[in-house]
């Protein structure tokens, strides 16, 4: 199937700085698809060149097959929600919404017909005739979605949309965006620096750094195997450490840290020899917390030390823990079954995980 | 504390009652005085309408407010267009640096006076002078060309006077308007006329009413530039108030003619706004 | 608008003025015209007499509205011409009558102080004396204009589009005479003035098509003669002059109907402060050696007994080119202007200036 948008060696240069290098990707259709990076790492521009106000210094995007290097904006079979969504405060919600629909030409009626019918599928009918300022952040956000979506277009882009929202209609919003594409069925290239956005909505997820893809893929993929170690830092928690590689085991390694902890990881089939610098990531929530030594006898990190700091968050609370040697300390998930309710700080504890838990990418890539 | 309160208030308002009463209110009322009583004879005057009647059973001086309110209007259109693509390139198009000395290079000209402004163009436009020179040196010209003393010099000098009047609420609101609005507004399929129709315009239209109306005001009320650029026939109204009161010593008809002009420019003003759906509150807000 | 904002903040700048002025009484605020207190004389006169002097240059008609806007305060010495005293005196009451005692007649030409007192009479009382003298004419480029000999003569063909005129009431008078009329005998009697002003505006009308412009300064006038946009036109006789220095083609000429001429005084404002400054300010420019100095700077003649012999030669020279003696006895002296005449020339000036 010809995917909805395909973008090959697309480049972009600013004078001497290069803000996006040789990225290529593909959308299927019906997809969310979402480009994930901190600010600056050139997404904004990569949407920017889609939407059609950027020109690629090099590369091809191309829509249904179609390369639209040449269609300006404002023909492109692509719309945008934009970041402050840009909704025109001079209109009303009905002319808002209608404002493409105009600018194609199409009737009166079918307009309002059309209109209608978004506000009644994005669960706002009625508020045509209200002002812009009048709706709520949520209220607003589903209008700019509409607004591009009563063009059934090819693509919809969103550029970090939730961004101005607060935490809790964040969150509401990220459920109800996944739905509102699933009812359009409509493929999103969604992109955002806040990577639990991107978890949550995307079937596909890539990550840029620096104008690069770094890794496309799955949420899962790039929870669970991150390719680079900028990956691994960048999506979730984790704790991270740096050390040389003592011994290599096949598929996993030995390294002792800089503070002096021997740590087992794995490499995942990256190239790693002993005496090399590395890094190794490994999440708070891979990590097993114990009273006594014995209940993480399989696993082969053990490290025996005492309570630092207790990060209460509720569900996701966790603490600080300090081994032997002064100086590391490591994240670790407080598991809620009550067992470490008491828990204070400075209590002897022993922690453990797994050596395939722990990743290891060659030291100096990020 | 309720007595501290109200001191504050006091002196707050001081300076506002004292420019509104003795400046603006108790001028006016003395005007408006001056211009009901109508001489009879050697320092005798009556109360009468008789100067107002005057104003509107001489055609010359209803023709002559007409012509002056048309020009001002025109003056005002023009510069409004002239206006809107400048104001739109400072405030979206160039940033920092180069968008400050653009701003500063429209308000040049206001550095030195009026009056030097206009001798600066008599210069210009004169048939001995800059522009018919230039013309003949060229050779798009055989003789000498005078673009001086017509209602086209007029027009020129008006125009160039209210540039900064126009250009600074443009610019202001223009910068106010988030370029994702307008990129939205191409997004969705709009071209550049109808994302000027539909967006930009109707943004700016706050910069637009009241740069139009200081403009307009400013045209009307120009004494200098219409006397020393305008031709023969170019009367201007503000030249018959300054003729009644200096050189016919006739306040009266003078106080007459200024009254009228306050009162026909505010309806003119007030019309237009009627005409384009706009209110004094929406612009001021 | 704007101007009735100019002339009532004028109002009431000059009331705070006059109020706080009121202590100072050797301070002489002289309401004059360019040149005729010029900063040698100023500097010569404080010097001898210790009386500091303000000075505000004006013309006739600004004169009267700053003096009417304040009743006569604001000055104490004013020069407006002898035939604008009377009328406004009656009218609005702005100055007061000279003590003839004070003032060193002997320093006078006496033809000129009689006649000028004469002007200035209102209800037997002498309001005005006489200081500088002059008369308006025509200033002709005598090489491409040398046609033109008076004022009607503006309206030939072989100069049309080069000539320039004020439209001021010296226009009008100076058409009328032209024309064979006599506005000046027919000032008492308005339907017969207005009569003659009708038959002027039509004249006016019809020259229009050959007018470059209405000349409204006299820098404006100087420019459009030096750069030969204008070849003729009318004048003082010292714009003439002046230009006359510069191009020796251009002269004022004394028409054949007669150069118009007027004499600008000294009046007392009704509520100056400062009336003893202002008698010795009087006498001090009377001085035949001190009106010599005005004469260079103002480019007129005073009014001042032998001043003449003080006066520079090349001035003397052109004044003898443009004022053979028959033309000198041709001189229309302006009497005293009555009260509302201005109104009928104003609407003469307006409708010309609106005809096409």
């Amino acid at each position: 199937m010809t995917p909805d948008l395909e973008c090959t060696g697309l480049t972009k240069r600013f004078g001497q700085t290069t803000a996006v290098e040789n990225v290529s990707f593909a959308v299927p259709p019906g997809s969310f698809f979402s480009i994930l990076g901190p600010s600056g790492c050139g997404k904004t521009t990569i949407m920017r060149m889609i939407a059609g106000f950027l020109d690629p210094s090099e590369g091809d995007i191309r829509i249904k097959g179609r390369s639209v290097l040449d269609v300006p904006p404002n023909k492109r079979p692509v719309n945008m929600v934009f970041q402050h969504l840009a909704l025109f405060p001079m209109m009303n919600i009905a002319d808002n919404i209608g404002y493409g629909l105009r600018r194609a030409g199409l009737a009166k009626s079918e307009i309002d017909r059309k209109t209608g019918e978004a506000l009644e599928r994005i669960g706002l009918p009625g508020i045509g005739s209200r002002k812009v300022d009048e709706l709520s952040g949520g209220q607003k956000q589903r209008v700019a979605i509409a607004r591009c979506m009563v063009l059934e277009p090819d693509v919809l882009l969103l550029d970090e949309p939730l961004g101005a929202l607060d935490l809790k209609l964040r969150e509401r919003m990220k459920v109800e965006l996944k739905a509102l594409q699933a009812a359009f069925d409509t493929t999103f290239v969604y992109i955002t620096h806040d990577q639990s956005e991107a978890l949550v909505m995307s079937d596909n997820i890539a990550v840029m750094n620096q104008g690069r893809f770094e890794q496309m893929g799955t949420g899962r993929d790039l929870y669970y195997r991150p390719d680079t170690a900028f990956v691994a830092g960048f999506v979730g928690d984790t704790n991270r450490w740096r050390g040389r590689v003592e011994k290599e085991q096949g598929k996993s390694i030995q390294l002792r840290t800089e503070s002096g902890m021997i740590l087992r990881g794995a490499t995942h089939g990256r190239a790693l020899h002993a005496g090399d610098h590395a890094d190794i990531f490994v999440r708070p929530e891979a990590i097993r917390i114990a009273h006594s030594k014995d209940e993480l006898a399989h696993f082969d990190n053990l490290i025996s030390g005492h309570v630092t700091s207790m990060l209460f968050n509720g569900a996701a609370s966790r603490v600080l823990v300090c081994g032997a040697e002064e100086g590391d300390e490591i994240e670790v998930n407080l598991p809620q079954s009550g067992e470490f309710a008491a828990l204070k700080k400075g209590a002897a504890v022993h922690i453990g995980w797994a050596g395939d838990q722990g990743n290891c990418f060659a030291a100096g890539a990020t | 504390m309720r007595n501290e309160a109200k001191l504050g208030l006091a002196l707050l308002l001081t300076p506002l009652l004292l420019w509104l009463s003795l400046l603006i209110f108790i001028p006016h009322v003395d005007v408006f005085l001056v211009s009901l009583r109508e001489r009879v004879g050697v320092g005798t005057y009556e109360t009468s309408l008789a100067n107002y009647l005057t104003f509107f059973n001489e055609p010359l001086y209803l023709w002559t407010f007409l012509r002056t309110a048309v020009m001002s209007v025109l003056a005002t259109v023009i510069t409004l267009l002239i206006a809107f693509p400048v104001s739109y390139y400072i405030a979206k198009m160039v940033k920092g640096r180069v968008q400050s000395a653009l701003f500063l290079l429209c308000l040049v000209p206001f550095w030195v006076s009026e009056l030097v402004r206009t001798f600066g163009w008599m210069i210009l436009l004169r048939e001995t002078g800059v522009f018919s020179s230039l013309l003949q040196f060229t050779g798009l010209s055989s003789g000498p060309v005078e673009m001086l003393y017509n209602d086209g010099a007029i027009m020129l000098g008006l125009v160039y006077t209210s540039m900064l009047f126009m250009v600074v609420p443009l610019v202001t609101t223009l910068e106010s308007l988030p370029d994702e609005v307008v990129e939205a507004g191409y997004d969705l399929g709009g071209n550049g006329l109808s994302v000027l129709r539909e967006i930009i315009v109707p943004h700016a239209m706050p910069g637009i009413v009241s740069g139009c109306i200081v403009v307009f005001m400013l045209s009307l009320g120009n004494y200098l530039t219409p006397t020393m650029l305008g031709g023969k026939e170019s009367l201007w109204f503000t030249e018959l108030i300054y003729s009644q009161f200096i050189v016919r010593f006739n306040w009266e008809l003078g106080a007459a003619f200024g009254f009228m002009l306050l009162i026909l420019s505010s309806a003119i003003v007030w019309g237009m706004l009627k005409l384009t759906g706009q209110s004094l509150e929406k612009t001021m807000g | 608008m704007k101007n009735q904002s100019i002339t009532l903040s004028t109002a009431v700048a000059f009331a705070f003025m006059g109020a706080a002025t009121t202590a100072s009484a050797d301070t002489l605020r002289l309401l004059t015209w360019g040149g005729y207190a010029p900063e040698e004389v100023v500097a010569k006169f404080e010097a001898e007499t210790g009386h500091t002097v303000e000075v505000t240059k004006s013309n006739n008609e600004e004169m009267i509205a700053k003096l009417r806007a304040t009743g006569g305060g604001g000055f104490d010495l004013a020069q407006p011409s002898q035939d604008r005293i009377a009328g406004p005196q009656q009218e609005f009451g702005i100055y007061k009558p000279i003590d003839l005692t004070k003032i060193d007649a002997a320093q006078f030409i006496p033809s000129m102080l009689e006649a000028t007192k004469i002007n200035t009479t209102v209800d037997g009382a002498v309001y005005g004396v006489p200081h500088v003298w002059g008369t308006s004419g025509l200033v002709v480029d005598t090489k491409s204009a040398a046609s033109v000999q008076d004022y009607t003569d503006l309206c030939d063909a072989d100069v049309a589009g080069k000539v320039s005129y004020r439209l001021k009431r010296p226009t009008l008078i100076g058409f009328a005479y032209a024309m064979g009329l006599d506005p000046f005998a027919a000032y008492g009697d308005e339907a017969a003035y207005s009569d003659i002003m009708s038959q002027v505006e039509a004249k006016l009308i019809e020259c229009k098509a050959g007018v470059k412009t209405y000349w409204g300064g006299g820098d404006e006038l100087m420019g459009l003669m030096r750069s030969g946009e204008v070849v003729a036109s009318m004048a003082w006789d010292t714009g003439g002059w002046k230009l006359n220095a510069d191009n020796p083609d251009i002269t004022f000429v004394a028409p054949a109907s007669g150069a118009l001429g007027w004499v600008d005084t000294f009046v007392l404002p009704a509520k100056g402060k400062a009336d003893e400054a202002a008698y010795a300010w009087i006498n001090f420019v009377m001085q035949p050696e001190v009106a010599a100095m005005i004469t260079a700077a103002a480019g007129n003649f005073t009014a001042a007994q032998g001043a003449d012999a003080y006066a520079a030669d090349d001035l003397k020279a052109r004044y003898q080119a443009s004022f053979p003696p028959e033309a000198i006895d041709n001189i229309k002296w302006y009497p005293p202007v009555p009260a509302g005449l201005e109104a009928i020339e104003g609407g003469v000036l307006d409708r010309v200036k609106a005809a096409n």
